[in-house]
């Protein structure tokens, strides 16, 4: 018998359906996948470092930047992690708002995902449908924050301003419309037969070996681990709501996108309990040394611009320590480990990425799939590059 | 003049200039080549809301297709080569766009990994600044280029293999 020579292909990092920069190295037995080896770093920024030379609110900027498809969820999670180091309560209006947008920003971050993944399926349409109702999302971020990716909007100890007038109606217009829309999808894909054939047993990755390899967010649930930290590891009150944490059987890239869009229907749920409970009051703590002075002091009076300009330009100082923090972000479990020295800077800033750890667990999902498979299961991992190389 | 343009510029060049031109113009196939965070809102100028497909760009996935590439994202050094071979890929005629900070200047990201601008390898025709930039600022940038392939002169020539092409302006 002749020996059986593999193939080796380079896919990407320049390749539509990688999400990004990645690159695969993949061992060939005809169209049957051997061995995936990825390659990171081709978006390696030096984030970790550079928030060493920021103080605490500078940093916050360079956080919009790891997972830009969901800016607040990373905003969430540093200023989490910067107030719990400080010890700060944030009042409750800060918090109920801070619900509302990383709920929404769960929306806009499921919405790129279903467009590029079914894009990379061969449904173009639900495509263009996901970008018409990410198009609403992003015009309303932009009249809370200001910008329509880089939001910024979170600060350590509440938010940069309370928001605008009219929010309430846009949000309830959001929820009052967007259902609808994930009916629409459904109806383009849960029975169509091309996207079952491509989706159903694609993928498969038991609930033990995804432990394992320390999967989080839609892909550990899609395998069947009732595992969500908004639940049970409750940060921002997010105990307040009541939502369902929904679960796959099957472990294939089919029933985790049905779990990512009972997510979805989920976040309008959860934004919806959140706008009925918004009460007016305070959206900063009342921490002279950490927070900025309102607006009025600052244009009015000498004292409140000094306060500004010293919290701007210095910074405040953080007690030695260190502290994780983790939140449920749209990919799974962002981790913001700090360490500080006492200093106005981090001493050390460690992100836990999601998408780095969802991405070791490609070789398990796709070993043994047609090369064509390769790109489903990229997909469905739901991958973002600024997050794994930082 | 230092350009070589045997054609000379009368009457009939300048027409069947502005000709190509405007098929130029008209057709300009970018490559998609998402880097970074711009990638994401030039998707979203490419999908419904801002509809690229009235200018008739169409996003090609091979460089061969291509005769436009926008630079979307932070260049690292580790991409840089990536870049280039796949600009050398691209046939002529051909146009750079450098979309967002970190492709014009770097940005925000002035550290080790990263290279200070996308210029610093590649001609850049259009600059656009922004941390990502809007649609609509991608949008003018693109109807910026449009103007800057009609300005160009001899590009029939340089199509049937006589002289080169250059910019009436420059």
């Amino acid at each position: 018998m002749a020996q059986i020579e593999t193939m080796t292909l380079n896919m990407g990092p320049q390749h539509p359906s990688t999400h990004g920069v990645l690159r695969l190295v993949l061992e060939l037995d005809g169209e049957i996948i051997r061995k995936i080896t990825p390659h990171i770093g081709y978006l390696h920024r030096g984030i970790e470092k550079l928030s060493e030379y920021r103080t605490y609110h500078q940093a916050l900027p360079l956080t919009d930047r790891m997972d830009y498809l969901a800016p607040m969820s990373n905003n969430l999670g540093y200023v989490l992690a910067v107030e719990k180091l400080l010890g700060i309560e944030v009042p409750e209006r800060a918090q109920t708002v801070r619900v509302i947008t990383a709920e929404l920003t769960r929306l806009k971050s499921h919405l790129v995902w279903l467009a590029c993944h079914a894009l990379d399926i061969g449904a173009m349409t639900v495509f263009i449908y996901a970008f018409r109702e990410r198009e609403k999302v992003m015009q309303l971020y932009e009249k809370l924050s200001g910008a329509r990716m880089t939001s910024n909007y979170y600060r350590v100890g509440g938010l940069s301003a309370d928001v605008y007038a009219g929010f309430e109606k846009d949000v309830q217009e959001i929820i009052d419309t967007f259902p609808g829309f994930f009916d629409t999808y459904e109806g383009l894909l849960t029975k169509n037969t091309i996207w079952l054939q491509r989706t159903v047993g694609n993928g498969v990755i038991s609930a033990e070996d995804a432990i394992d390899a320390g999967i989080t967010g839609p892909a550990l649930r899609g395998s069947g681990v009732d595992w969500d930290l908004r639940r049970d590891n409750p940060y921002s009150g997010y105990d307040k709501y009541s939502f369902k944490v929904p679960v796959g059987e099957k472990c294939d890239t089919f029933d985790r996108y049905k779990v990512r869009l009972i997510e979805m229907r989920e976040a309008v749920n959860i934004i919806s309990q959140a706008l009925k409970a918004l009460k007016p009051g305070p959206v900063l703590a009342d921490e002279p040394q950490v927070c900025y002075p309102p607006k009025e002091n600052v244009y009015n009076s000498i004292e409140g611009l000094i306060h500004h300009f010293k919290i701007a330009s210095e910074g405040f100082p953080v007690p030695e320590g260190e502290i994780y923090q983790s939140v449920e972000a749209p990919k799974g479990e962002l981790g913001f480990y700090l360490v500080s020295d006492g200093g106005n800077k981090p001493y050390r800033m460690r992100v836990r990425p999601p998408s780095f750890v969802n991405l070791s667990a490609i070789e398990k999902m796709a070993k043994g799939a047609m090369i064509a498979d390769l790109v489903a299961v990229i997909g469905t991992l739901d991958i973002v590059l600024g997050e794994i190389d930082r | 003049m230092g350009v070589d343009n045997p054609l000379g510029d009368n009457i009939l060049t300048a027409s069947l200039d502005g000709l190509v031109n405007w098929a130029r113009k008209s057709s300009i196939w970018p490559m998609t080549f998402g880097l970074a965070c711009c990638a994401i809102e030039m998707m979203a100028t490419g999908a419904s809301h801002n509809d690229l497909d009235r200018f008739g760009i169409i996003f090609r996935a091979s460089p061969r297709q291509s005769d436009c590439i926008i630079i979307a994202g932070t260049v690292t050094k580790k991409m840089l080569p990536v870049i280039m071979t796949v600009y050398e890929q691209m046939p002529e005629p051909k146009w750079v766009i450098a979309m967002g900070a970190c492709a014009c200047s770097g940005g925000i990201f002035d550290t080790y990994s990263v290279v200070q601008g996308v210029d610093e390898a590649l001609p850049v025709d259009v600059y656009i600044p922004g941390c990502p930039p809007r649609p609509e600022a991608l949008l003018f940038g693109l109807i910026k280029l449009q103007e800057k392939i009609m300005r160009e002169r001899n590009s029939f020539g340089s199509t049937i293999g006589l002289g080169e092409r250059y910019d009436s302006a420059a």
